[in-house]
């Protein structure tokens, strides 16, 4: 019997743990893919959004102002590779400078601290790749950069430290309650518990609509991405946005915390809530538009394309706190973009709530830093050659482009939380991001899965499931 | 900080003989770095036959190849480090590398010979719409899962681009009891080796669909099939001429990409055409004491003329070290350039003084052309124009320059190369 059990571990829900685990209590995250970070926390923009977009008074503004804040102190305490390079929205025609004033007011009102109009030379001085055309910009220097795969899992590990458990492959099919408590029935049997909380993602609604007579309903909102080789990461410093206009919505272009350059996404509405699937119009889209924003995109560097799906509310708000009609179920849903900003805040805000309504108290032993994957590059030569001596491991590397040790492939597998497919060590290690895309690592990736997790070649996976890379041997 | 003569990043066919030339030129202190647990390159996957037809008149398989070399290396008593991925050069000539041994380490070298090989393009830079499902491996990997992990990829297989090694492994897979369904490819031409077509395909009556391409993946976890459609002039695909393959894996065999990461960081220019260093008449980059050869230099479709060209380059780097190679040469420098139809040409630039007896300027055609001539200009005089049956891009063409040629024109200042169709 837990006091908790949160569904999903995306970014909602892990940050929801970790700040719950700072409690006693007995709790434990239930997530149907078979890693952290398997839904849309792992396929968006990685922005730290400033909050200059919300509306104001709105829980989008209060949550993103307040979860950008917290970003600094939470890098640090649990090694998240995260960078505050600035934020420029850019307008590229007079007719549309009015919408600049407005977002820098809404900013202001919203909270955003020294957020600065500037005019067509100052920011041609700050970026000087940006297209000719551009009139003037708004800039936000809070705003950042992330990685959104190390910040989902360090929050999960740092609660499963803290005794929070995590159970994978496990998929939530119904929901019923049964006196006080609620009756959690997956394909790996029951789970009872006094307080659910629903971080189902995409699925946040039909979680919901199994408790609550008040629906809603979420609507899969597509974006693509194309990514950029790391020669031309430095294209532009700043996230660069524009103001919607004369080339509608627009896309943003911006370097990743990685060095490479990130281009998108588009926004299409669409039924399926699995089909994460790029399309050619998409790729086209998103690609003329940036074209009007920078000067000569380098897209010919593109090393790969993605697309992630955004849980919208038709309320555009994120939905957090309990139903009226049903005491126990506690929502965190509608969570779209700036939801990743807006996940440190979140997380506080729920852990709060069920402490209020379970009476928790703080725990002594609580840990509350985590360290990431040691990254020999880092080290000094005589660090590392210590390091190497000790673990030789360390000075075999896997993955050419991206330069990964199998040291740092062996602490992704065997650290809590561990990976458990190509895709878990990609997603913490970036063995096989680079530009090759794995064609040279991924044999050995393979061995290395096989060895330590103990199954043979023909198991290992891509992301779980059926994704297996290999059938049989040869003759 | 230990020193070298010679140091030569790459065991693969480039490397192998670029050690062995600079060891026969008369240089002692070599060292070849290699980051694969064997010598050899990429050799060691391509277990079929055909390779040393002009090097040793006689068919060989790669790795028999790349043994014959390997022997060489090891008579010659010349030290190479395995497992050892080097990670930086910088423009003192310092090379940094790591491996479980040594650790993280530096050497210097006098002279450093480019021997890195080349990448697949990836399925990300093509762009393909659609699922990023498990099933989808450049050729490359394939051949290495199936010929030396002894792993099959799949049951049922559809090939995008006819690069030789998506031919080869077409044939692989067959003898191994998968099912190739198809091989398409956007071009209107085959990017492989004619003999490669017939010997790989048409002998297993797999069909080849040119001027076609895969706009869709399907298939969420693990790939389902792809939706293949023809294209136009323009290489953009023809609405309505979709047809739906089933498939469990997709092989990619779209273009080798030199592998210049090294390079560029040092500082080395490139040639956009080639993906590879800009060289001159010895094969020296444009920073003085590195030299580059094999697929590092420009893609090569046959190893011969790879040990070829490495021999050389490693005949230069031993006179560079031995400094009877003068290092300023005050000769007169001639541009090669690539005209109507030529796509590239390696080298870029001779120096005449310096310049082999004979030279052999290497370089791709942009298009297939049947009877066409292949044109020599010394300024604007044509010096030889020589019939071709037929010329394809896929099959890399050369001529030769006697130096006796240039010497005699002082004032020479290009050498440019063309198709001429009839
Ligand atoms: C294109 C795009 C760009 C974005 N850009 C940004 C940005 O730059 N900055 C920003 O702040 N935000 C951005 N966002 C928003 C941000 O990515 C999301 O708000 C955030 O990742 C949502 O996290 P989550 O944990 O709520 O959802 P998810 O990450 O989707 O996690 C939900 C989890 O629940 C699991 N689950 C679902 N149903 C069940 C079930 N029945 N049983 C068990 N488990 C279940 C899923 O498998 C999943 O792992 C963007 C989003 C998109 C799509
Ligand atoms: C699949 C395939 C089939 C082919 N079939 C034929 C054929 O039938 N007949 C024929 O004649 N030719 C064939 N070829 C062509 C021929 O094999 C190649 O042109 C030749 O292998 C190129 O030699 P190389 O030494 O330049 O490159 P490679 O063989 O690729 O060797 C490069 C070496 O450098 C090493 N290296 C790279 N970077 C580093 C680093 N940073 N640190 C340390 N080491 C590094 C690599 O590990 C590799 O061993 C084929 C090629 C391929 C790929």
């Amino acid at each position: 019997m837990y006091d908790v059990v949160i569904i999903g571990a995306g970014v909602t829900g892990s940050a929801i743990a970790r700040e719950l685990s700072r409690y006693q209590v007995k709790a434990c995250v239930i997530e149907r893919q078979e890693d952290v970070c398997c839904g849309t926390s792992k396929a968006n923009s990685a922005i730290i959004h400033a909050g200059f977009d919300a509306a104001h008074g709105s829980l989008m503004a209060k949550m993103n102002v307040a979860g950008n804040l917290m970003m600094d102190q939470l890098a640090k305490d649990l090694d998240i590779p995260f960078r505050r390079n600035g934020s420029l929205v850019i307008c590229l025609s007079e007719e549309d400078k009015p919408k600049l004033v407005e977002l820098y007011e809404r900013g202001i009102a919203n909270g955003v601290k020294e957020l600065r109009l500037l005019n067509k030379e100052e920011v041609l001085e700050l970026e000087p790749n940006l297209s000719d055309n551009v009139v003037g910009a708004l800039y936000a220097p809070t705003g950042g950069i992330v990685c959104p795969f190390e910040m989902t899992l360090a929050l999960a590990e740092n609660a499963n430290m803290n005794g929070i458990e995590f159970f994978f492959d496990t998929n939530v099919h119904n929901i019923v309650k049964d006196g006080n408590e609620y009756v959690i029935e997956t394909n790996k049997g029951e789970y009872r518990t006094k307080y659910v909380v629903n971080a189902a993602g995409l699925y946040s609604d039909e979680l919901h609509n199994m408790v609550s007579e008040h629906k809603i309903k979420i609507t899969p909102r597509r974006g693509d991405y194309c990514l950029l080789d790391k020669t031309v990461g430095n294209y532009v410093d700043k996230t660069i946005f524009t103001v919607p206009g004369k080339y509608g919505k627009g896309v943003l272009v911006s370097p990743t915390i990685h060095g490479n350059l990130i281009v998108g996404p588009t926004a299409v509405d669409i039924e399926d809530k699995e089909a994460v699937a790029t399309t050619q119009e998409g790729i086209e889209d998103l690609i003329t538009k940036a074209k009007h924003m920078v000067k000569n995109l380098p897209i010919r560097q593109v090393i790969t394309s993605f697309a992630g799906l955004r849980a919208h509310e038709a309320g555009h708000e994120f939905i957090i706190g309990e139903p009226e009609d049903a005491k126990g179920f506690i929502d965190a849903a509608g969570i779209e973009s700036p939801g990743l900003s807006s996940a440190p805040a979140i997380g506080v805000t729920v852990a709060e709530m069920l402490r209020d309504k379970l009476g928790l108290e703080l725990k002594k032993d609580f840990i509350p830093t985590r360290k990431g994957i040691l990254d020999p590059s880092k080290l000094s030569m005589e660090e590392r050659n210590k390091l190497i001596k000790e673990k030789p491991e360390y000075g075999n590397i896997i993955c050419r482009c991206e330069t990964v040790s199998e040291g740092e492939i062996l602490d992704a597998i065997r650290r809590p939380l561990g990976a458990k497919s190509l895709d878990g060590i990609k997603r913490r290690t970036r063995a096989g991001m680079g530009r090759c895309q794995a064609g040279f690592c991924m044999p050995r990736s393979m061995e290395i899965l096989s060895r330590e997790l103990k199954i043979p070649m023909t198991q290992v996976t891509k992301s779980g499931g059926t994704s297996t890379i290999v059938t049989r041997r040869t003759k | 900080m230990k020193s070298y003569d010679v140091v030569i990043i790459g065991g693969g066919p480039a490397g192998l003989a670029a050690a062995v030339a600079a060891k026969e030129n008369g240089v002692d202190n070599i060292l070849i770095l290699e980051r694969d647990k064997e010598l050899g390159g990429i050799l060691n996957q391509c277990i079929h036959n055909g390779f040393g037809l002009h090097t040793f008149k006689e068919e060989l398989t790669g790795p028999e190849y790349a043994k014959r070399f390997i022997t060489r290396v090891e008579e010659l008593k010349i030290p190479y480090k395995l497992n050892t991925m080097v990670l930086e050069i910088n423009k003192d000539k310092v090379v940094t590398a790591v491996n479980r041994e040594d650790g993280l380490f530096t050497i210097q070298a006098k002279a450093i010979v480019l021997a890195m090989g080349c990448r697949e393009r990836s399925r990300g830079a093509l762009n393909i719409p659609g699922y990023r499902p498990a099933g989808i491996f450049s050729a490359g990997t394939a051949q290495r899962l199936v010929n030396m992990e002894n792993y099959m990829p799949g049951k049922e297989v559809v090939i995008l681009g006819s690069g030789d090694i998506g031919l080869i492994m077409a044939r692989r897979m067959t003898l191994e009891g998968a099912k190739v369904k198809v091989v398409a490819e956007v071009l209107p031409y085959s990017g492989g080796l004619k003999r490669n077509i017939v010997q790989c395909l048409n002998d297993y009556g797999i069909p080849l669909k040119l001027s076609h391409t895969v706009v869709e993946i399907h298939g969420k976890e693990r790939i389902t099939g792809v939706t293949i459609a023809q294209v136009d002039e323009n290489m953009k695909p023809i609405k309505g001429t979709e047809e739906y393959y089933s498939c469990d894996t997709l092989l990619l065999s779209v273009g080798l990409i030199p592998e210049n990461e090294l390079s560029r960081e040092l500082g080395v220019e490139l040639n956009p055409l080639t993906n590879g260093p800009v060289v001159n008449e010895s094969l020296e980059t444009s920073i003085e004491g590195v030299f580059a050869c094999g697929n590092v230099l420009h893609v090569h479709d046959l190893v011969d003329y790879v040990s070829e060209e490495a021999t050389n380059a490693g005949k230069n780097a031993a006179r560079y070290v031995l400094e009877y190679h003068n290092k300023a040469a005050s000769g007169n420098v001639v541009e090669i350039i690539p005209k109507n139809g030529i796509r590239y040409t390696v080298p870029s630039h001779i120096n005449v003084e310096r310049m082999d007896d004979i030279l052999t300027i290497r370089f791709r055609v942009r298009d297939v052309y049947p009877d066409a001539y292949i044109n020599v200009y010394f300024d604007d005089e044509r010096v030889q124009h020589k019939k071709r049956r037929i010329m394809v891009p896929s099959e890399m063409e050369e001529v030769k320059i006697q130096k006796a040629d240039l010497a005699a024109r002082k004032e020479l200042k290009t050498i440019s190369i063309e198709v001429e169709k009839e």
